[in-house]
């Protein structure tokens, strides 16, 4: 068991550092002009040399990446324009565009996104793990039919029109309006400002959690055991809910997992359209203004995070499974 | 004779699709009395497990229409709320499936599934519960079962599986057991040890078995009378003895030409030609007619416009058979006895 986390935990950090690479890789290769970038259109030739040296472009570049890791590491010192800027570790650099170490920036964003993406998770999981377990035991039916249906139809909407269209008619009236303000500085007003985002984006994913707890409730209780268990003479609720949704539960929590790495990283919809600037919105920002510390720092954490989840899951299902537990 | 424990009468079973109803099980009648045991024997699709899922009342009611009557231990299941149903599985009345790798929920301890059988009935506490299920796996021959309690199935070999299947059908000392096709996931060696242990604790029970199978090997092991379905029906009906030295059927005739031979000359199989008929499209007649070789024998082309009756048909022995061969006992002799190996 502490092999396989081990041997799990090696591979999860060589995918981190592998990205770490491309992603500094992206530095020199990428169509970017990073002097530029910072300098301006009426940028003088001593101003670009000058931004040159303080990011140590002239340096070879096993040595930049060096300094880079080293910084991730340790954290260290960027001077730029005379002055100069303590960077602690870990340190993914700065940005000269906004004037922030690029970990103080999306460390800022982070619990944005974490407040966004977890609450969206309480009401999809919650909507979506019930209706789906209420057709699969009514299947046929006219309920069934109207899950099976109601979940496609929200599918097949795209995920920003639906969040639009809630910004355009609910926020604000029904819905509180959507800001974001720290958890620490009142729950109450937290909740209510993300309540839009959550409901949105809880409801359409519920959809999607539907389908894979009815198709895999249905599966599960298909199963022979579940037959062995009804021939025990225990109750039907206790066929269904102990067994059955064992079984079936198996299978959404890893989907789950995965989907939540992906929308910790790519909750950008969201975060856009309901005005809270996440993760997904600084990075993109960051795109649009070719800040490349900020660009490399977004894709960083977001492969650590992804990375990480992923570790979670494999984890998570040696104890959900107990046949993978001696593999 | 004891009497019957288990009576099963005019049984039907069917199952309304969109292609039509199936009728998967059709006047079948037997009774099995106390410490006895019934063999149903039959290929796939002919009605055996249908008809013993019934006895557990097992099918979903929305999905299946039964009728007739089945009466265990004096109480009519048939028709029968799933509430008091509930009250017989497990209980007076306990199975064993096939494959007992797919049978045994994957995620729960041995010691749990056992104990969860028995506290359903007893109403014990979990401590009592883990007790009565390591003496049950003691009891069915599991080394150490204080400790395998915790393990999960695929901790266990094939043959160690079924007995924890066994040992959880056995948890409330049912009166009667059946077991369907027990044996048929495991390797022979291991067939033979679970075929034991079936027949011991029978003997220290004195419960009745229905045991469903399709190995004629089996059925001579461990079955007093034997009960050969075909697309449904029963189409004999007797003791063992009688059934499988001088088998009245020629779909029964058909079982035993193919059998492969152990010893002597290798001679080819007699498989009996063609399939099963379609239940949802059953040939006018009797159901065996369009494979049976001996149907051009009986006059008036009988075999394809009337279905035989299962009815005694020779003066010497009670067995029933359903075929309208005038002659089956003197064929048996002539035609069948021969070709056998």
């Amino acid at each position: 068991m502490a092999g396989y986390i081990l041997k799990r935990g090696v591979s999860a950090l060589l995918v981190v550092l592998v990205t770490l690479l491309l992603s500094f890789a992206m530095f020199f290769l990428a169509p970017k002009d990073p002097i530029g970038a910072i300098c301006g259109p009426r940028c003088t030739p001593e101003r670009a040399a000058e931004i040159s040296q303080s990011l140590h472009l002239d340096d070879p570049v096993t040595l930049q990446f060096a300094q880079y890791v080293k910084g991730i590491v340790a954290g260290h010192t960027i001077t730029s324009g005379g002055a100069t800027v303590d960077c602690p570790a870990p340190c993914l650099g700065y940005s000269f565009r906004l004037g922030q170490p690029v970990t103080k920036l999306l460390m800022q964003a982070m619990p944005i996104t974490v407040s966004i993406v977890v609450g969206a998770a309480v009401v999809y999981l919650t909507i979506g793990i019930l209706s789906g377990i209420l057709a699969a035991r009514r299947r046929g039916t006219s309920f069934d039919k109207s899950i099976v249906a109601g979940t496609l139809g929200l599918s097949s909407v795209p995920y920003f029109i639906v969040a639009l269209l809630v910004v355009l008619y609910t926020a604000g009236t029904f819905l509180p309006p959507s800001q974001y303000s720290p958890f620490l500085d009142g729950p109450l007003s937290w909740a209510s400002g993300l309540t839009a985002a959550w409901l949105t984006l809880g409801v359409v994913n519920a959809a999607a959690y539907a389908r894979y707890s009815r198709a895999s409730m249905i599966e599960a209780l298909g199963e022979d055991y579940i037959r062995t268990a009804r021939a025990k003479g225990i109750s039907e609720r206790r066929v269904v809910y102990r067994h059955g949704l064992r079984s079936a539960l198996t299978p959404v929590a890893t989907i789950f997992g995965l989907d939540l790495a992906g929308q910790l990283t790519g909750a950008l919809f969201t975060e856009r359209i309901f005005g809270l600037p996440g993760l997904g919105v600084v990075t993109l920002e960051a795109f649009k203004t070719d800040d490349l510390p900020v660009m490399m720092g977004g894709i960083l954490l977001g492969s650590v995070l992804l990375v990480t989840l992923n570790l979670m899951v494999d984890i998570l299902y040696t104890f959900l499974d107990p046949r993978v537990r001696l593999g | 004779m004891r009497e019957p424990y288990l009576v099963v009468s005019d049984l039907k079973v069917s199952f309304p699709t969109a292609d039509g109803v199936v009728t998967a099980v059709q006047g079948l009648s037997y009774s099995v009395p106390l410490g006895r045991t019934l063999a149903i024997v039959g290929e796939s699709g002919s009605g055996k497990s249908v008809s013993s899922l019934a006895l557990m009342g097992l099918h979903d009611p929305k999905r299946t229409a039964i009728s007739g009557s089945i009466q265990i231990g004096g109480d009519e299941i048939v028709g029968m709320s799933q509430r008091k149903l509930r009250r017989h599985r497990g209980a007076s009345t306990a199975m064993i499936f096939q494959d007992p790798l797919s049978s045994l929920h994957p995620f729960f301890t041995i010691g749990d599934q056992i104990g969860e059988a028995y506290r359903a009935h007893s109403g014990a506490r979990k401590r009592a519960a883990r007790k009565r299920a390591a003496e049950m796996l003691a009891r069915v021959g599991i080394p150490n079962p204080a400790a395998r309690l915790d393990d999960y199935p695929h901790q266990f070999s094939g043959g160690m599986r079924q007995r924890v299947m066994i040992a959880m059908a056995l948890v409330n000392d049912p009166k009667l057991l059946i077991a369907d096709e027990p044996t048929t996931a495991l390797d022979v060696t291991v067939q033979a040890q679970i075929l034991d242990l079936i027949a011991d604790l029978q003997q220290e029970f004195g419960s009745a078995v229905v045991f469903i199978t399709h190995d004629l090997g089996v059925v001579a092991e461990i079955a007093d009378d034997v009960l050969v379905m075909y697309a449904g029906r029963a189409v004999e009906y007797g003791s063992t003895e009688q059934i499988l030295a001088r088998p009245l059927h020629p779909y029964a005739w058909g079982l035993l030409e193919s059998i492969p031979a152990l010893s002597g000359e290798p001679a080819p199989l007699h498989p009996i030609p063609g399939l099963p008929p379609s239940l949802l499209d059953m040939p006018p007649g009797c159901s065996f007619s369009p494979r049976c070789e001996f149907r051009d024998r009986v006059p008036d082309d009988l075999c394809r416009r009337e279905l035989p009756l299962l009815a005694a048909r020779t003066a010497e022995d009670a067995r029933l058979s359903r075929c309208h061969l005038p002659d089956p006992d003197v064929r048996f002799h002539l035609e069948i006895l021969p070709r056998l190996p």
